[in-house]
């Protein structure tokens, strides 16, 4: 016995069989890897899933990208609708960044082998926002933090946090370990955060979710947040943003808001009834502190403004394009927007690509800055209004950010230096 | 001084070295360098510690999931730690351990221990982690 208890897994008359290579070795290998690691997640027995999304796409080394190639070789095909996150390349617009060779080369193999599994190219981050979004109560395995934290939030699809290797075990099988999030009693609420005094204006701003995001995180790390006192309906794109920074600060992969997300009618159904471990009242200081921490920069310098983490949507371009207008960005600031091919395309039909041409911006899709080696070395202070992008970029990247709105983002990317407005925030 | 812990068994093997202990958890991800086995968190007490061939102590791994790609690399690469120890079942590190074994046939031992046993270990004490969950702890080197 290798593994973390005595209790022995309960399989069914099929995994055993996959186990004996019916369903071909690659699935032999995947379901294996998932047997050894389903008793250190506490699982008695496996559950079935019906979709799923796979993060071991980014390219990190030599043994990961040989893992992928071994699965591919051994003829594997996954059994559930899957989608592709991001890789460490941009296909087709690699060339035009810092990316060596040699680095595009690995990565795009990697792209092919899982491409060559009967998967779905999506290469994105937000597959919640592709015609790929699961639907509530569904039992997925999905990876990436934020599309793990947006789907079991704000859909009430079940995903534990699949790592990287194990998530295209899942899709290789359609089984899981029975066990976290899957199950209705591992859901509920365990850290109250009740907004005190926080006025509508601010709950409408797009900072505010990025911001309590970020604190949600720091605070709760890997329990369930709960959230109490939201006064308006926030966007999708806003809960997006919330989620990406609380699973970003801290490993949130499920949160609730009291009246607005599905498995929160009331408090008491968020939190099954229990009383929370630790309650946190928030106030406008509690917030205008986390919003302060998510900038490391100091002065006013800025070397380019990212926008798209999680990956812009169509909606995003829509806000960002009339606040581009007839402007251009300065000739010392980059300007560049991470998105999907399928929202860059929706993008342009729509008409809001245009302006940021025009405005000297660029657009990267398949992939971001914290998965591509693709900023040159001159880029050392970044401007975002992305909470994931500020909270990474300084260890990742050895880089300086200003987190700000998306029309502070724009106005110093025109004016050559950070300007942030206070906005809804001044006191 | 022939001190003997008994722990859990998350990933079967055997290994020696050193001890790296901390009582902060560690994320891979921006967190170690595969190439040469180095903890490059700069927010992290061991940072700049070289890992490789270590007893690495860490309560648990935070962050992101990309931890298990990390580690594998380090197998691959050499640099990875000759044990882990935690406090608790990690899945992402028993992950990286498990596929290590399928791929390369080098799983890296992983043995969760009591919190109060965790307490007692020490950087440098000259630590042996046995298949069946022993911990041996030497003296401080």
């Amino acid at each position: 016995m290798d593994t973390a208890t005595d209790l022995p897994l309960r399989l069914t008359d099929r995994d055993r069989a996959v186990l004996m290579g019916a369903a071909g070795p690659a699935a032999r290998l995947a379901l294996r890897i998932i047997c050894r690691l389903a008793p250190v997640y506490g699982a008695a027995e496996l559950l079935d899933i019906t979709a799923a999304h796979i993060d071991s796409t980014v390219y990190i080394g030599l043994a990961g990208l040989e893992f992928a190639e071994r699965l591919a070789s051994l003829g594997a095909r996954v059994v559930v609708p899957t989608t592709l996150n991001v890789s460490g390349l941009d296909e087709h617009g690699w060339q035009g960044w810092a990316v060596p060779n040699e680095w595009a080369n690995h990565a795009h193999r990697q792209m092919v082998a899982y491409q060559s599994m009967g998967t779905v190219p999506t290469w994105t981050c937000a597959p919640y926002q592709t015609e790929h979004k699961p639907v509530f109560g569904q039992q997925i395995a999905w990876g990436e933090s934020n599309a793990i934290v947006f789907a079991n939030s704000v859909i009430g699809a079940r995903t534990a946090r699949y790592p990287d290797l194990l998530d295209i075990c899942c899709a290789l099988t359609g089984r899981v370990p029975a066990a976290g999030l899957h199950l209705t009693e591992a859901r509920a609420g365990q850290v109250l955060f009740q907004l005190d005094g926080v006025p509508a204006a601010i709950q409408r701003d797009d900072t505010f979710y990025a911001v309590l995001g970020h604190l949600l995180g720091q605070v709760a790390q890997d329990r369930i947040p709960v959230v109490t006192g939201l006064v308006v309906q926030p966007a999708e794109d806003q809960l997006k943003a919330l989620g990406a920074a609380a699973a970003s600060s801290g490993t949130v992969a499920l949160f609730h808001l009291v009246g607005i997300t599905p498995e929160a009618p009331t408090l008491d159904a968020a939190m099954q009834g229990h009383a929370p471990e630790q309650t946190v009242i928030v106030t406008l200081a509690t917030l205008l502190a986390a919003r302060q921490a998510l900038t490391t920069a100091d002065g006013a310098a800025v070397d380019m403004v990212v926008l798209g983490s999680p990956h812009f949507s169509l909606a995003e371009f829509q806000q960002l394009a009339p606040l581009l207008a007839g402007q251009a960005r300065h000739p010392q600031v980059e300007f560049l927007v991470t998105s999907s091919r399928a929202m860059v395309y929706l993008a342009e039909k729509a008409g809001a690509i245009s302006a940021l041409r025009a405005f000297g911006g660029r657009v990267t899709v398949d992939t971001c800055i914290l998965t591509s080696p693709m900023l040159p070395p001159h880029i050392r202070t970044l401007m975002t209004n992305s909470a994931k992008y500020a909270y990474y970029a300084p260890g990742l990247l050895n880089t300086r950010v200003t987190f700000g709105s998306l029309a502070d983002c724009v106005a110093s990317a025109v004016a050559g230096r950070v300007v942030r407005s206070e906005g809804v925030w001044a006191a | 001084m022939g001190r003997v812990m008994q722990g859990q068994v998350v990933v079967a093997g055997t290994g020696a070295g050193l001890a790296l202990v901390s009582r902060e958890p560690l994320s891979f991800w921006g967190g170690y360098d595969y190439h040469t086995g180095e903890i490059i968190d700069r927010r992290h007490p061991l940072s700049g510690q070289v890992a490789a061939g270590r007893v690495l102590a860490v309560p648990f791994t935070r962050g992101s999931s990309t931890t298990t790609a990390v580690l594998l690399e380090a197998v691959k690469a050499g640099t990875a730690p000759a044990a882990l120890l935690t406090t608790g079942p990690d899945t992402f590190l028993a992950l990286a351990s498990v596929v290590a074994d399928e791929l390369y046939g080098r799983p890296i031992p992983v043995v969760a221990l009591s919190a109060a046993d965790f307490d007692l270990l020490q950087t440098g004490q000259r630590l042996q982690v046995t298949a069946d969950g022993q911990v041996r702890l030497g003296d401080v080197t």
